[in-house]
């Protein structure tokens, strides 16, 4: 079973999908090999190098390429650390919502009667719930650390998976194989792991791309609103967060967080779309 | 109709129950009210006597069944910071989120519609793939940096508009077009798609083939059945602004309940925390219970699909 069925088709013909998960890789192997690539210390600061500009600027200060931020820390080196924080956060609140969302999704769509009924209402109650005002809320409670944060975003973005795993399974609920497994007496449980789940993958794996770059985009608020990851760690919307009182006399502390962040959102939403796009022509 | 009205009503007042009770755990439960309305130069002794006092020392049950009926009388409790009743700090805020939201709304309808239709005419074209890239471009970008950037660019470097506050209409230039970007690209998506859909149904290809001018055909007859799904998304996406305003309203400092709820964040008010998520989500609720209903008025069959 392989994660991305139509992969093979996709990269071939859809570009978006080709750039969108050519900079996922890219980000990838940036954020696995941080510790071998940055050439300093992300937490190590400077005051003398203070706000140093970027390489294009006049003044840049020759081995610091992207220059410096407010405590004379490298910025290229946070950047890159940067990218550990959102992947892992993006992966860990998909793996939990995801979770959440396909089981409830699944049950709901396969038993239908009371239980669907149960499921549907607690669905609604979660999609009328503002996700940054109450993940703000318990992060105010709890207190901001990066585990808090990705358990809270986990736990809120589960209604689109379950939403779309109830449909999914409600099609698919009177197929003649489900039947078939029905009645050679596979367990409930047999069936729905093993023959509903991988029937109702591909879109799922859509959903999963696009709360993921939810997810990124939810942290970077939360930190940039200071009830997040908590400094020194190098957030990206940390470090916005840090530099908007700068942002006059040095953009580039503003500018280069969001050109990352918005190229990682980009990528993920792109290889999204690539394989919507796929889907949608094989039906 | 009378069955699902029912139908749909008792799921409204469902959510409602159980969005009250997440508040409730949120101000009574998960923070020690009393601390909180003692402050922080309070004795033990001080704390006690309030526990007592408020009735912060019942099952909680009980103090469940209180607090909603303070909330079905207006009562949300009063400011640990303040003082004040939270209701009328949350009340005195709201004009500037609702101005806020009617605006950003405003302005991604006024791009996603125009576009959303153009695009759907001409299918696969240059115009076509411009639409959907922005729309890509809009879902991707955080507004927050977004918001950042406009401050730089028309606020710092030309200098043309405001950046901060809520005084005046400029005051809500860029603050709209930043919410508004976020609200763009789905609502977009939705007229091209529906677009699509309606201009190949039978009644267009007869409207045409009876030679009535384009214009009508597909002003008067395409868009007003492709709307139909966006005046849903729209309630939705306006609902979803009154909770997602917090970062735009914290960036240009409006003084709407977004700021407030992020200013009482920081101060762990949780009175007033409590009040707003409780109020936005009734806004929700009612905005889609409202745009259900209209939907199906409108269309029958909706009515016995569910």
């Amino acid at each position: 079973m392989t994660v991305f069925p139509e992969s093979d088709r996709v990269h071939q013909r859809h570009w978006g999908f080709l750039i969108g998960a050519g900079l996922l890789g890219v980000a990838a192997i940036v954020a696995i090999f941080a510790p071998f690539i940055t050439p300093h210390d992300p937490f190590q600061q400077d005051l003398a190098l203070r706000l140093k500009p970027p390489f294009w600027h006049e003044g840049a200060e020759p081995g610091y390429l992207l220059g410096t931020d407010q405590l004379g820390r490298d910025y290229l080196s946070r950047l890159i650390y940067g990218t550990r924080i959102s992947l892992v956060l993006g992966l860990g609140a998909v793996l939990i919502s995801g979770l959440i969302g396909i089981t409830l999704g699944i049950v709901a769509g396969y038993f239908g009667g009371w239980i669907d009924t149960a499921i549907s209402a607690l669905i609604t109650t979660r999609l009328s719930l503002p996700v940054v005002l109450v993940a703000l809320a318990i992060v105010a409670i709890v207190g901001g650390s990066l585990t808090v944060v990705l358990l809270v975003i986990g736990l809120l973005l589960w209604d689109q998976f379950a939403v779309v795993a109830r449909t999914a399974t409600m099609s698919l609920r009177n197929a003649e194989y489900i039947a078939a497994a029905r009645a050679m007496g596979t367990s409930r449980l047999h069936i729905l792991v093993r023959e509903v789940l991988p029937n109702i993958r591909a879109p799922l794996i859509v959903v999963a791309t696009v709360e993921m770059a939810n997810a990124i985009l939810i942290e970077a608020a939360l930190s940039f609103l200071g009830l997040g990851v908590q400094a020194p760690l190098p957030s990206w919307g940390l470090m916005l967060s840090e530099g908007k009182n700068f942002m006059f006399f040095s953009p580039w502390l503003i500018t280069l967080p969001g050109v990352c962040l918005f190229t990682l959102t980009l990528a993920i939403n792109l290889m999204g779309d690539g394989l919507r796009d796929v889907q949608a022509r094989d039906r | 109709m009378t069955g699902f009205l029912l139908r749909r009503l008792a799921l409204a007042l469902f959510v409602l129950v159980t969005i009250s009770v997440i508040t409730f755990v949120l101000s009574h439960v998960a923070v020690d009210p009393a601390l909180g309305v003692a402050g922080d130069s309070a004795t033990d002794e001080d704390i006690a006597a309030i526990r007592a006092q408020y009735g912060f020392d019942r099952p909680y049950l009980v103090q469940y069944a209180a607090y909603i009926g303070n909330v079905l009388s207006g009562d949300f409790g009063r400011s640990y910071l303040s003082g004040e009743p939270v209701i009328g700090l949350v009340a005195e805020r709201v004009p500037a989120t609702a101005l806020l939201a009617f605006l950003s709304i405003v302005f991604a309808l006024a791009l996603s519609v125009p576009l959303g239709v153009l695009a759907a005419l001409h299918p696969n074209s240059l115009l076509d793939r411009l639409a959907l890239s922005l729309a890509v471009f809009g879902q991707a970008i955080p507004n927050f940096w977004a918001g950042l950037l406009l401050i730089l660019v028309f606020g710092l470097n030309l200098g043309w508009l405001p950046i901060s506050g809520s005084s005046s209409l400029a005051h809500f230039v860029l603050p709209s077009i930043t919410l508004g970007t976020f609200a763009m690209p789905a609502l977009m998506r939705l007229v091209r798609a529906g677009m699509i859909e309606v201009l190949d149904a039978d009644y267009i290809r007869t409207a045409r083939a009876m030679g009535l001018k384009e214009r009508t055909v597909l002003w008067k007859y395409a868009l007003r059945n492709a709307v139909l799904p966006v005046v849903s998304l729209t309630a939705v996406q306006f609902g979803f602004m009154l909770g997602g305003s917090i970062v735009v309203e914290s960036i240009f400092a409006i003084q709407g309940i977004g700021y407030l709820a992020w200013q009482s964040m920081s101060r762990a008010d949780m009175p007033v925390i409590q009040a707003i998520v409780l109020l936005v989500s009734m806004a929700y609720i009612v905005l889609t219970l409202a745009a259900d209903l209209l939907n199906a008025a409108l269309d029958p069959r909706l009515r016995r699909a569910s």
